[in-house]
């Protein structure tokens, strides 16, 4: 995994932020543990304290996007096409493509590798068409960083959270709370308070994959199916998804909520999260119905 | 107990508007220290979980092409595009993506799709180009409504079309968990229980993506004009 990722705005913490970011990718499997620890905290002060600055300028007036507009056409829709068709393409070939017998690539991979071979095509179809001068990619990129600044690094800060959530065992802790709690004494309350709390664990842990085993192990098992006779293949199908409505509100997801707010340059950084929400409650509530009367049908 | 710090953190971090970046990482200290690990032991967990996840970056890797495209008038050509549909409007467009994007995603084709890849060059200009045509220049504050609302198509098609395909990483998350259980249940099960909430999550959001278009209507006033 190597990045060209070298940054050298105009101001000093932008270049500590994304310098210090570089050096985690160029060397951080060479680096012990807890070099790389403090290498990250060195960041999140450096942004956190004094912030991250953003240029001002616009590369192009708007005027000048129009007519370049006018003069490629449909063209444009080439470059920026290819990289989900090629993505695609990519998955399904490499999945057939093997050598004696060993898969070309690492099967878990596949689809990190075809985005990765997707982009590369994508620019080179890019740069021979435009010609733009050699650095405008770069500056281009650094625009949209610049853009997105600090938000590019939470999705990985939030799985290193739930790495650590993991090893403190906060789940166990949260499974014995709730079954301690919570009277679950009917049929009706022990599936919706296993779909209601697949999507408040989700929220807290940004993922419903974390929420999955906890709940279920905890609730689910034990009540829904050995107790009441509920189906479980029924109950992980509709939990999960219920779990999916828990990511769709929080902040934590931050790489489906909080990065398309930046990516998208919008003031709001819960925006996304907000013309959520409404739909995410409906449909958790269509999910408890659903497994209330699925789950127990025999 | 003591381990549950680590959510108080976040949840008061986020409700005050902290930089998340400084919130999350005290929580992942305060929650290894409340664990029992020494300083030093948590700040190399840490370190070792944040590389480890790298790979979640990989989406930058698409912001040059789409930089030097939008450079060359990529968004705006977008606009011109759905300015020559008549019938465009922005929640028919954006229905349609979200049909594609949810068909895509149970044929297990989740990669077509986006925020970087297809939402910010693409589909957010769509949807804003189609509003302009409608109702002329827009105000900021419809402008972000449409984007965000943009964003939330991909990832509700995405979240609930996907687990209609039976090698998708939650269905094997499931099947794997209750075989450790003891439980034995086939993926294609785990996918066809998928497709009642799909259903559900398609009438919802489409419901509620035509209710916009009412809104954008009566907010920026008059009916269609030519």
């Amino acid at each position: 995994m190597n990045w060209r990722d070298r940054t050298n705005p105009r101001r000093f913490n932008n270049t500590v932020f994304w310098g210090v970011y570089a050096i985690t990718f160029l060397a951080g499997t060479y680096l012990p543990d807890v070099a790389n620890g403090f290498l990250v905290i060195a960041m999140v002060l450096v942004a956190s304290i004094r912030g991250l600055g953003q240029g001002k300028q616009e590369t192009r007036t708007r005027e000048e996007r129009e007519a370049s507009a006018q003069r490629w056409g449909n063209k444009l829709f080439i470059p920026a096409l290819a990289i989900p068709i090629i993505t695609v393409l990519g998955t399904v070939l490499f999945k057939r493509i093997s050598i004696g017998g060993a898969a070309l690539v690492d099967l878990k991979q596949i689809t990190v590798i075809s985005l990765a071979i997707a982009t590369v095509i994508a620019l080179a179809i890019g740069v021979i068409m435009l010609r733009p001068p050699l650095s405008a990619p770069i500056t281009e990129a650094r625009r949209l960083l610049d853009a997105v600044g600090w938000a590019a690094v939470l999705p990985q800060m939030l799985a290193a959270l739930g790495a650590l959530f993991a090893i403190a065992g906060v789940g166990n802790v949260v499974s014995e709370l709730a079954q301690r709690w919570i009277p679950l004494d009917s049929p009706v309350a022990v599936v919706t308070t296993y779909a209601i709390g697949m999507a408040l664990f989700t929220m807290v842990m940004g993922n419903a994959f974390a929420a999955f085993p906890v709940m279920t192990a905890g609730i689910g098992l034990p009540l829904i199916v050995q107790k009441f006779g509920g189906d479980p293949t029924i109950m992980a199908a509709i939990g999960m998804l219920s779990g999916f409505c828990g990511t769709l509100m929080t902040p934590m997801a931050a790489n489906f909520n909080i990065v398309p707010t930046a990516l998208l340059e919008l003031p709001d950084e819960n925006a996304v999260i907000k013309v959520q929400i409404p739909t995410a409650l409906i449909l958790l509530a269509a999910n408890i119905v659903l497994m209330n009367f699925l789950v127990f049908r025999r | 107990m003591l381990t549950l710090i680590g959510i108080a953190i976040v949840v008061i971090g986020f409700v005050l508007r902290i930089n998340p970046l400084l919130v999350v990482t005290v929580a992942g200290l305060a929650t290894g220290i409340a664990s029992g690990l020494g300083p030093i032991a948590v700040v190399a967990a840490f370190g070792k979980a944040f590389i480890t996840s790298r790979y979640v970056a990989i989406v930058w890797l698409v912001l040059p092409v789409i930089g030097l495209l939008e450079h060359a008038g990529l968004k705006e050509r977008a606009r011109a595009v759905v300015a020559g549909f008549r019938a465009a409007t922005t929640s028919r467009i954006l229905l349609a993506y979200f049909a594609v994007r949810q068909i895509t995603a149970a044929l297990g084709l989740t990669s077509l799709g986006g925020h970087a890849q297809m939402v910010r060059p693409l589909i957010a200009p769509m949807a804003e180009g189609a509003a302009e045509n409608q109702y002329g220049e827009l105000p900021d504050s419809t402008r972000h409504k449409i984007r965000a609302n943009a964003a939330a198509v991909d990832n509700i098609a995405l979240f609930f079309g996907e687990d209609i395909f039976i090698a998708i990483g939650s269905i094997l998350l499931i099947k794997g968990f209750l075989d450790q259980n003891g439980i034995h249940v086939e993926p294609t099960q785990l996918a066809i229980w998928a497709i009642p909430t799909a259903i559900c999550a398609f009438l919802i959001h489409c419901t509620r993506l035509l209710l916009l278009e009412r809104r954008l209507r009566s907010e920026l006033g008059g009916s269609r004009q030519p």
